[in-house]
């Protein structure tokens, strides 16, 4: 097998093996924000236990790339295909860790009566789902400008989170015993503007990996 | 300002009928090492061959353009090849020791340019082997005779005898191709420390090694110059397709 046969295989089980995490987040996300609609103490509990598997994903892909980078010494577009895996994974792995976050305060949420009907989170959830299936297609297609448009709609994302928090802040001026729960929405809130982040983060990996320089948003 | 020990403008070789260089255009700096890359047969080794006039002795050459050093033509006919040749100084792929003692071999060249004292060249080889890095392996065998050397030793020596004659540039032609790693790493750090003094320039079929050394990098093909950048911009991000292509390993 020659040297560029042997790393097109292992670039290609990369590939997949991201593609799959990438795809198996979604889900969660999707999950994560059923349970929290419906306070669906079982469907949190599964996506808090799911997120061994996203660790165990991220350890494996990031020792594939290891071995990779120690075996085949890639350079150019090859390198920067790897040292962007190897940033996009972490990002995917956080993403999960929030969707775990979310879930646990679902649980601590799961007794009481919402203090108001959810609107925006599940639009802001959706909203962030939308963004990760974006954000894996332009993996895939290795579509730069598919990958700006993501790092444009982070501000969707942050504009939720703002109207969001000064509902919250509006509630628990008006009803200070709502404080408590007012404050796990926050956070939730707070968690899926992380989760924006981060997709965002992996769109930047992607444009880094095909231009070969990284992407300034504020241009 | 930009330091540039040669100055080469459109540069043409021909052997016999066949162009083997086309209009080469590099401005090489100074007190850095540069790599030359590329396939077997696309005209690094006879460009390097070029900045001492080594191609000369080869019969039916033509060469047109201009190789400056230091602002100079060296392929005017005033120049002097003996003393181009000090000071640019050669080592090639294979060690090449002459069939004498160790302490002969360093002294050859300072001899030839007249230096008879016994005491100064005493002190030519002391400073050459130290700064070839193999004078504690050979201190006390200098008058044995260099061929019982190991190959690593060997190709060491030969460039310590390169720098006999104070050169003020070193060419080397593939200096590790024929050594094992540890051999190849003594003579990468090596290469590392003489850019202090000297100005370096390398053809080199590993293309680890030019990462690993070189402050820049030139990709050969076809007999031009594809590329020529930062070895870092060469590795992270190679502005031509072919380049890429080259150094990823999708051909050559």
């Amino acid at each position: 097998m020659s040297y560029r046969t042997a790393l097109d295989n292992d670039l290609r089980t990369l590939h997949v093996q991201i593609i799959k995490m990438g795809t198996l987040i979604e889900k969660s996300i999707d999950d994560t924000i059923q349970a929290l609609i419906n306070q669906d103490v079982e469907m949190a509990k599964q996506v808090i236990e799911g997120d061994d598997r996203f660790d165990d994903m991220e350890r494996l892909i990031e020792s594939n790339c290891v071995s990779v980078i120690a075996r085949q010494q890639p350079v150019a577009s090859d390198l920067r295909k790897i040292t962007s895996i190897l940033k996009i994974v972490t990002d995917l792995e956080r993403i999960a860790d929030h969707c775990s976050d979310v879930s646990k305060l679902t649980l601590h949420l799961a007794k009481e009566e919402y203090v108001k009907p959810l609107i925006d989170i599940p639009k802001m959830s959706k909203q962030v789902k939308e963004m990760l299936k974006l954000t894996i297609d332009c993996y895939i297609d290795l579509d730069v400008d598919k990958g700006k448009r993501i790092c444009k709609e982070d501000d969707i994302v942050d504009n939720y989170y703002k109207s969001i928090r000064e509902e919250l802040e509006m509630i628990m001026k008006e009803r200070p015993g709502t404080v408590r729960q007012c404050i796990d929405f926050l956070l939730i809130a707070k968690y899926l503007e992380r989760m924006a982040d981060h997709i965002t983060n992996v769109a930047e990996w992607v444009i880094y990996s095909v231009e070969g320089e990284r992407y300034d948003r504020t241009e | 300002m930009e330091n540039y020990k040669f100055k080469v403008s459109d540069l043409d070789l021909y052997y016999g009928e066949f162009q083997a260089l086309n209009k080469i255009n590099m401005s090489i700096k100074s007190h850095q090492i540069t790599a030359f890359i590329g396939p077997s047969g696309c005209g690094k080794s006879t460009f390097i061959k070029t900045l001492n006039r080594m191609n000369d002795l080869i019969p039916g050459v033509t060469i047109n353009g201009e190789v400056l050093l230091d602002g100079e033509d060296i392929y005017a006919s005033r120049q002097d090849i003996i003393t181009l040749r000090k000071r640019v100084g050669m080592v090639f792929q294979k060690p090449n020791p002459f069939p004498m003692s160790i302490y002969d071999n360093i002294t050859y060249g300072p001899r030839t340019h007249g230096v008879k004292q016994r005491s100064k060249l005493d002190e030519i080889v002391e400073r050459s082997l130290r700064q070839a890095a193999i004078w504690d392996e050979v201190k006390d065998r200098l008058k044995k005779n260099a061929l019982g050397l190991s190959g690593g030793q060997q190709q060491r020596l030969c460039i310590a005898r390169a720098l006999a004659v104070e050169p003020e540039v070193l060419l080397m032609d593939e200096p590790t191709s024929a050594l094992d790693p540890i051999s190849t790493m003594k003579i990468e750090e090596l290469a590392g420390e003489l850019k202090k003094d000297y100005t370096i320039i390398m053809v080199t079929h590993n293309m680890q090694q030019a990462g690993r050394i070189s402050d820049n990098t030139a990709f050969f093909l076809n007999g031009e110059v594809i590329e020529f950048d930062e070895t870092v911009n060469i590795f992270n991000h190679p502005k031509d397709e072919r380049t890429e292509n080259y150094i990823t390993g999708r051909f050559g």
